[in-house]
């Protein structure tokens, strides 16, 4: 998978409490770690922005080992229901964690991470192209993951090195999670490129990430789009970042306004700002606005990646030609994953899509062929950068309370509850927020007389809408 | 209403907790106060005492206790 030996000398990852790694010492880092889960299997691999975090996912991918990639912080109970449920052979985790294991064995130790071996683990068939799995919706614990193969992320890493023209001479600082496919795609590319990766969980809320960027000199920062909405908030057009060049920008549709606005700072401070598009199915890029055209063409989503190609379709498959009409917008590369596993059993199915993403996103293309997403085929949210399914919402409220009558709906970083007993707002509202790990004010209950639903049950959800549309959120 | 309840009331609603939850409270210390909820809390008080603090306050409002003494030095308002 990578080419460390190119960059022995080159520093690899540099974290927030000092801590530093060459690529050449990765490499054998990475190679004893292997050793000591000696064969092809599944691992969970919980992580952070950590020296042991990162060194763990190379290892396993250099080594042919399948990581799950989790948060390290996900919810006690969500953990124990996936590991019953996909009985991994390891789990990659902070040694604090992996104290409170004493059930499983500690096989191996490295840069505050041990590999614990399962006693209930189960050797799984995995289909040889298999290489990593990664949740779709953020922290729900959803047991459904995205399977991705070596030529995935080898295809979309050299996709993304090419369009953003990355070499050994950047520093990105981690302003995502590492197991959120955004984050993933950072770490996967500047480790191809033999950049040095400057780690952090640190928010971009705290005094800590920016005398760490500084010091550090970083020269990229992502971030999702209420991470441009806190940056602004944070007066960062008047901030000094002489060493920042580039800052990209997807899960999710940011603002045009806000685009347009961090568009021309950029190009008057000469940085380059890159809103890009893509999906966990399809690794992670799909499409980039190229910055020369930022603030010509704001609130576009750009153009496919190269050797991508982008197109839509109508309510009957058709392809259309013309511009400006609206249609669901279809991805086609190698980029594209080979599916879902949604049990251990699926981990041996082979390649279900075969390089073709209908995105379940509905965009036009203007004349020049750029192209905009206007709205979703289906019923999910992203909220502060994480896809939510509403269904889910809708079912983990109903099995806790009750099955009493509610539905969501809304628009990005804006969940409605629709309840008709107005006696559990707060506490449906505290149980959703700590289920999706997403902040309270995420989420509005509206007290409705009755869910409006047709003949045969269903809700009608465009009925909801004019509760929440037009709206004004502070 | 004075100062110090109005900084009170813009605590709790910004991060939609109880005025007993805000002593010695502190960043991330609930899940309500993390960087969104932090977004919220700016706001609420910017709006509440018509200011527009700086990122070095911004990023140094660690606290419930330490919210109060940036607004005293920095923008003026009397406890």
């Amino acid at each position: 998978m990578w080419n460390f030996k190119q960059y022995a000398d080159n520093t690899a990852l540099i974290s927030d409490d000092g801590q530093s790694i060459t690529y050449g010492r990765l490499q054998s880092e990475m190679d004893k770690l292997a050793e000591a889960a000696g064969k092809r299997c599944l691992v969970f691999s919980m992580c952070s922005n950590t020296i042991g975090s990162v060194l763990g996912y190379a290892a396993f991918l250099e080594h042919h080992i399948v990581p799950v990639l989790l948060n390290a912080h996900l919810d006690s109970e969500l953990f124990k229901n996936l590991l019953k449920a996909y009985r991994p052979s390891f789990v990659w985790m902070p040694d604090k964690q992996a104290e409170a294991h004493n059930s499983f064995e500690k096989v191996y130790s490295a840069y505050g991470y041990s590999l614990m071996r399962n006693p209930d683990g189960r050797d799984w068939p995995l289909y040889e192209e298999l290489t990593l799995l990664l949740t779709t919706s953020g922290s729900t614990g959803s047991q459904k993951f995205v399977r991705q193969s070596y030529k995935n992320i080898r295809v979309n890493t050299e996709q993304i090195v090419e369009y953003l023209g990355l070499d050994e001479a950047e520093r990105p600082v981690t302003t995502l999670p590492m197991n959120y496919t955004y984050g993933c795609s950072v770490i996967n590319t500047h480790l191809y490129v033999g950049a040095a990766i400057l780690l952090t969980d640190k928010a971009v809320m705290t005094r800590e990430f920016w005398s760490f960027m500084k010091e550090q000199k970083a020269t990229s920062i992502a971030g999702v789009p209420y991470t441009y909405e806190m940056l602004e908030k944070l007066r960062f057009f008047r901030m000094d970042l002489p060493h920042l060049r580039t800052m990209t920008q997807a899960g999710g549709k940011l603002s045009p306004e806000l685009q347009k606005e961090f568009s021309e700072y950029a190009s008057a401070n000469g940085k380059k700002f890159i809103v890009m598009y893509g999906a966990c199915e399809a690794t992670a890029r799909m499409g980039y606005l190229p910055h020369e055209k930022a603030i010509e063409k704001y609130g576009s989503c750009g153009i496919a990646v190269p050797r991508g190609k982008f197109s839509l379709i109508d309510a009957d498959n058709h392809v259309i030609e013309d511009a400006g009409v609206t249609g669901e917008l279809v991805y086609e590369g190698d980029n594209v994953t080979l599916g879902y596993a949604e049990c251990p059993e699926d981990l041996a199915k082979g390649d279900e899509r075969h390089g073709r993403l209908e995105t379940g996103d509905m965009a036009k293309r203007d004349e020049d062929g750029f192209y905009y997403i206007v709205g979703r085929k289906k019923r999910f949210l992203k909220v502060y950068g994480n896809r939510v399914n509403l269904d889910e919402v809708d079912r983990l409220i109903k099995a806790k309370f009750d099955y009493m009558d509610c539905a969501s709906a809304g628009v990005d970083d804006h969940i409605y509850i629709f309840m008709t007993d107005d006696t559990k707002a707060e506490e449906v509202r505290k149980f959703i927020s700590e289920k999706t790990s997403l902040n309270p004010s995420a989420f509005q209950v509206v007290h409705l007389e009755s869910i409006p639903k047709n003949d045969s049950g269903k809700v009608l959800y465009t009925e909801l809408a004019k509760y929440y549309t037009g709206t004004v959120h502070k | 209403m004075n100062n110090k309840e109005k900084y009170l009331k813009a605590f709790c609603e910004a991060l939609n907790i109880t005025p007993e939850q805000t002593e010695g409270l502190v960043y991330t210390g609930i899940s309500e106060w993390d960087s969104v909820g932090h977004m919220n809390l700016i706001a609420s008080l910017e709006e509440t005492f018509d200011i527009m603090m700086d990122t070095d306050d911004i990023i140094d409002l660690s606290s419930f206790e330490k919210g109060m003494e940036i607004l005293k030095e920095k923008y003026d308002v009397e406890f």
